[in-house]
């Protein structure tokens, strides 16, 4: 039952601070990958270069999965500014499930601009079903397809040292985040500015993907102060023989 | 339609979830996933037909690599027909598993390790800051202290200093950017299951 109420409480306090968040924006702290990310999406589209997302292989159907939602909101508001591009942004995934929802999430962006005409299937791929098998078929667009940045976010593992050598030699910008550990350690070695931890689910709010997004951040500072004066708490207790 | 995708998808999401705390719910949440395990079967499906249009086109246009796109449908049809015929737990599809696909993968692997270390020599000169310090320094300590040598453990490295990062400092660490991955994990969940994020059908 604990969890429940955890995710009830989660839920109202994320819809009120959403409204609230409506009313009045909030001020982000900066985190240098997502203003990189940002300047880099302008430069892509002034350069005639394109930006390629790799959403890594997550799958929708376990635990894994929250990463590759936070990658896919953050590829829809992607879409959106560089649909209209020479280069538009192409989007690679390495489970089936999540490449289809790839290509909803593309379309959706193209509409949104107003240039669903411009859309093309093929710009959201399946390159791969295994994660070293993803990560090759990834590397391969980044050395034939005319990308300027490479943004890894979603699920990864080592295999995204193979992404990140492949967007080196190709000196492309890389900005990346992965909810496991050994991915993380991994891009922090390979990135300029990394993007560490709970890091890789604010990218949608630093993109301008509504107030639902900012309310998150909030959301999960409050549950994190909670984690702490729980850990914190439970310390002390036990220090002091009450547990 | 939209709206219609979004009900469907939210009233099975709230079921799902359900599932883990009412037990009356619980076939109702089975079920569901078992069509979605159907559905991801053939979603699968989609994605191999996804990965050879995009490497068709390539071929026809003579693009950039069009030769390892031929190789690769080249395989698949091959692989596919192999699989077709002969089922797949025929002896000649393990050889192509275990002589082909997983050989290939740990080569892969140990790919990694030079690419890590390459990565690791330049850290310094990409992000010179105390993180990236800390970081080599703990790198270089572990390495040292896992190292096996004529007389056994690296004394204190091996026997102590090894220990005490890998089971106080970098689990502490670990554990901390996981309930971090976990609450930002929860708060994404509840924004597709209420519907403010929508990767199905648009928003």
């Amino acid at each position: 039952m604990t969890g429940l109420i955890i995710i009830l409480a989660s839920a109202i306090l994320l819809f009120g601070i959403s409204l609230s968040k409506r009313k009045s924006p909030a001020s982000l702290r900066e985190i240098p990958a997502l203003t990189r990310l940002y300047r880099t999406l302008g430069l892509s589209i002034e350069d005639g270069t394109r930006l390629h997302v790799s959403l890594g292989s997550g799958s929708l159907l376990d635990a894994r999965g929250g990463s590759a939602l936070a990658g896919l909101a953050m590829l829809r508001q992607i879409a959106e500014r560089t649909s209209a591009s020479d280069k538009p942004s192409i989007a690679s995934a390495g489970d089936p499930t999540l490449g289809l929802l790839t290509q909803d999430t593309l379309q959706a962006g193209y509409q949104a601009a107003g240039v669903e005409e411009l859309y093309a299937p093929t710009s959201g791929r399946v390159t791969g079903l295994s994660p070293f098998g993803y990560a090759a078929g990834a590397a391969n667009i980044l050395q034939n397809e005319n990308v300027s940045a490479n943004i890894i976010i979603g699920h990864f593992g080592p295999e995204a040292a193979l992404l990140a050598e492949a967007s080196d030699r190709e000196n492309m910008v890389l900005i990346g985040a992965s909810d496991e550990l050994s991915g993380q350690a991994v891009l922090f070695a390979n990135t300029q500015d990394a993007l560490i931890g709970e890091e890789l689910f604010a990218a949608g709010a630093y993109l301008g993907a509504g107030a639902s997004h900012t309310a998150s951040l909030t959301v999960q500072d409050i549950l994190r102060w909670l984690v702490i004066l729980a850990l914190a708490g439970g310390a002390a207790a036990k220090f002091i023989g009450v547990i | 339609m939209r709206i219609f995708t979004a009900v469907i998808a939210i009233a099975a999401g709230i079921l799902i979830l359900g599932g883990y705390f009412f037990p009356a719910l619980a076939g109702v949440q089975t079920l569901l996933l078992n069509w979605a395990i159907i559905l991801a079967g053939a979603a699968a499906l989609a994605g191999i037909f996804n990965l050879v249009s995009v490497h068709s086109e390539k071929i026809r246009h003579q693009e950039k690599g069009s030769m390892y796109s031929a190789l690769l449908l080249i395989a698949l049809v091959v692989t596919f027909l192999f699989a077709m015929i002969l089922r797949p737990g025929h002896a000649a599809m393990k050889i192509i598993l275990s002589g082909i696909i997983i050989p290939v993968e740990a080569a892969l692997m140990g790919l990694l390790t030079v690419s890590l270390l390459y990565a690791a020599m330049r850290l310094l000169r990409r992000r010179a800051d105390l993180m990236s310090l800390v970081f080599l320094i703990t790198a270089v300590l572990l390495i040292l202290g896992s190292a096996t040598l004529p007389f056994g453990n690296m004394p204190v490295l091996g026997s102590f200093l090894r220990p005490w990062i890998a089971q106080i400092l970098a689990l502490g660490g670990a554990r901390g950017i996981l309930i971090g991955v976990a609450l930002g994990t929860l708060t994404t969940g509840l924004r597709v299951l209420f519907g403010a994020d929508r990767p199905y059908g648009g928003n």
